[in-house]
């Protein structure tokens, strides 16, 4: 039992932007880039990887496979198998980071284009689309929601899975956790848990936005 | 692989109070202990939200906010709270971490089946709490089993995590080496985990195949 009042203001006042490598802001700035690399990463890989096993199915079972197992397998771990080939770099929590986006994100596309109505598909054949142009235009914006929905969960995931690379030294905001543990100091700690969530709110209603910007016919056929 | 070699060829690591056996026993204990707990919370409150529709909203405000907690933050923060040297301010977090995706998945099987095959139900004259247990519980078990796998492994990962604030377990190699420096501590303890989380994984897919009706599984 510590006899200290959870949050001391005067603290995040004078840490917040000191200027030091742990000062708050740089923390956040740390915690940003680390938690949508992985995600980012994730989409790149995954979108042409999923149009793959939508395009051919024989490669879906696999690859969930291996995303089951990956995704199954505690940050940590990932962290330190890693540390032995990438060292304490950023790196060491980005790569297991983009596993983990990939593990919701492959499925989230393959699901995406499978929720796309068969009339809708038929349609823009029979419209003279080809492939490629029907995928861009027609089938990857109907699969919106479905990837979104994916990608809302890999981000918020990743936002909070970052600090467990503090114990790498990689943690972004979760490094105030390990120095208000060794301090026994509550507010860094506090201050670490709000804005990791403040973080993830954030960037879940962004996307959210998105959607709704992407899918406007979602919209129109509601209020109709 | 030399690593894997010194950690595992070790005989000192198969022995005593901090040998691999006594800490795969020590985290498989916190483990269960979290997860059945978490499980009885969970699976009757999600069952009761799911048959009667009520309390939904909380459901999914709880199941966003369980995902962006951060683990090693909550972990700290409740064991600095109550007090460190005890076992029990550990299990909190864990069970707080453990209950969303249970909670989430039973509420979500429930709510999914068909509303024919519950109308059924009720025209074959079944009473409410029997359609629950007889009719839509069987027909959600495979997403309540999903459910339940999602919230273990998170348990088995989180208890991990644990050795940072003194938990036994198998947390404590990794730990302890990154504190030391000892990587195939590290590594050694690495594997053992991942392996410790690929066995519950496969568990809970044997006990799919075995608890799941074949009916229900043939319509997925």
């Amino acid at each position: 039992m510590i006899e200290e009042p959870l949050v001391r203001w005067d603290w995040i006042a004078r840490n917040w932007d000191s200027g030091s490598p742990s000062a708050i802001s740089t923390l956040l700035e740390n915690h940003v880039v680390t938690a949508f690399l992985p995600v980012l990463l994730g989409l790149v890989v995954a979108l042409p990887l999923g149009l793959a096993c939508a395009r051919w199915r024989w490669l879906y079972q696999p690859t969930a496979a291996l995303m089951n197992v990956t995704y199954s397998l505690p940050s940590l771990v990932l962290f330190s198998i890693f540390l032995s080939v990438t060292g304490l770099t950023r790196a060491t929590v980005v790569i297991p980071l983009t596993f983990f986006a990939l593990a919701v994100l492959i499925p989230a596309v393959v699901d995406g284009l499978a929720s796309v109505p068969d009339p809708v598909r038929q349609s823009a054949v029979a419209m003279g689309f080809r492939p490629a142009r029907r995928l861009l235009r027609v089938e990857l914006p109907v699969a919106v929601p479905v990837v979104l929905a994916g990608l809302r969960i890999a981000t918020v995931s990743s936002i909070s899975l970052v600090s467990v690379g503090a114990l790498i030294g990689q943690g972004g905001l979760g490094n105030l956790f390990i120095d208000g543990w060794q301090r026994q100091f509550y507010t860094p700690i506090v201050v670490g848990i709000a804005l990791i969530v403040l973080l993830a709110v954030l960037a879940d209603g962004l996307l959210v936005l998105a959607q709704r910007l992407l899918t406007p016919w979602s919209r129109a056929r509601s209020a109709a | 692989m030399n690593w894997l070699a010194d950690f595992f060829g070790d005989a000192a690591h198969w022995s005593g109070p901090d040998g691999i056996p006594a800490r795969l026993l020590e985290h498989l204990g916190y483990s269960a202990a979290a997860f059945l707990v978490a499980a009885l919370i969970a699976v009757p409150l999600g069952m009761l939200i799911g048959h009667t529709g009520r309390g939904a909203l909380l459901v999914v405000v709880a199941a966003n906010a369980a995902r962006a907690l951060p683990t090693l933050g909550l972990l700290v923060l409740v064991v600095l709270l109550a007090g460190v040297g005890t076992v029990l301010p550990v299990l909190v977090p864990l069970i707080v971490l453990a209950v969303p995706p249970i909670l989430v998945n039973t509420y979500e099987g429930l709510r999914g089946v068909d509303a024919d095959l519950r109308d059924a139900a009720y025209g074959m004259g079944l009473r409410g709490r029997q359609v629950l247990f007889r009719t839509l519980t069987p027909v959600a078990l495979p997403l309540i089993l999903l459910g339940l796998r999602l919230s273990a492994i998170q348990v088995v990962s989180t208890a991990t995590v644990a050795a940072f604030v003194g938990l036994g377990g198998l947390g404590r190699f990794i730990i302890d080496g990154l504190a030391t420096k000892a990587y195939s501590s590290v590594i050694g303890g690495a594997v053992l985990v991942a392996a410790l989380a690929l066995a519950v994984q496969f568990g809970f897919l044997l006990l799919d195949r075995v608890v799941v009706s074949p009916g229900v599984r043939q319509t997925r």
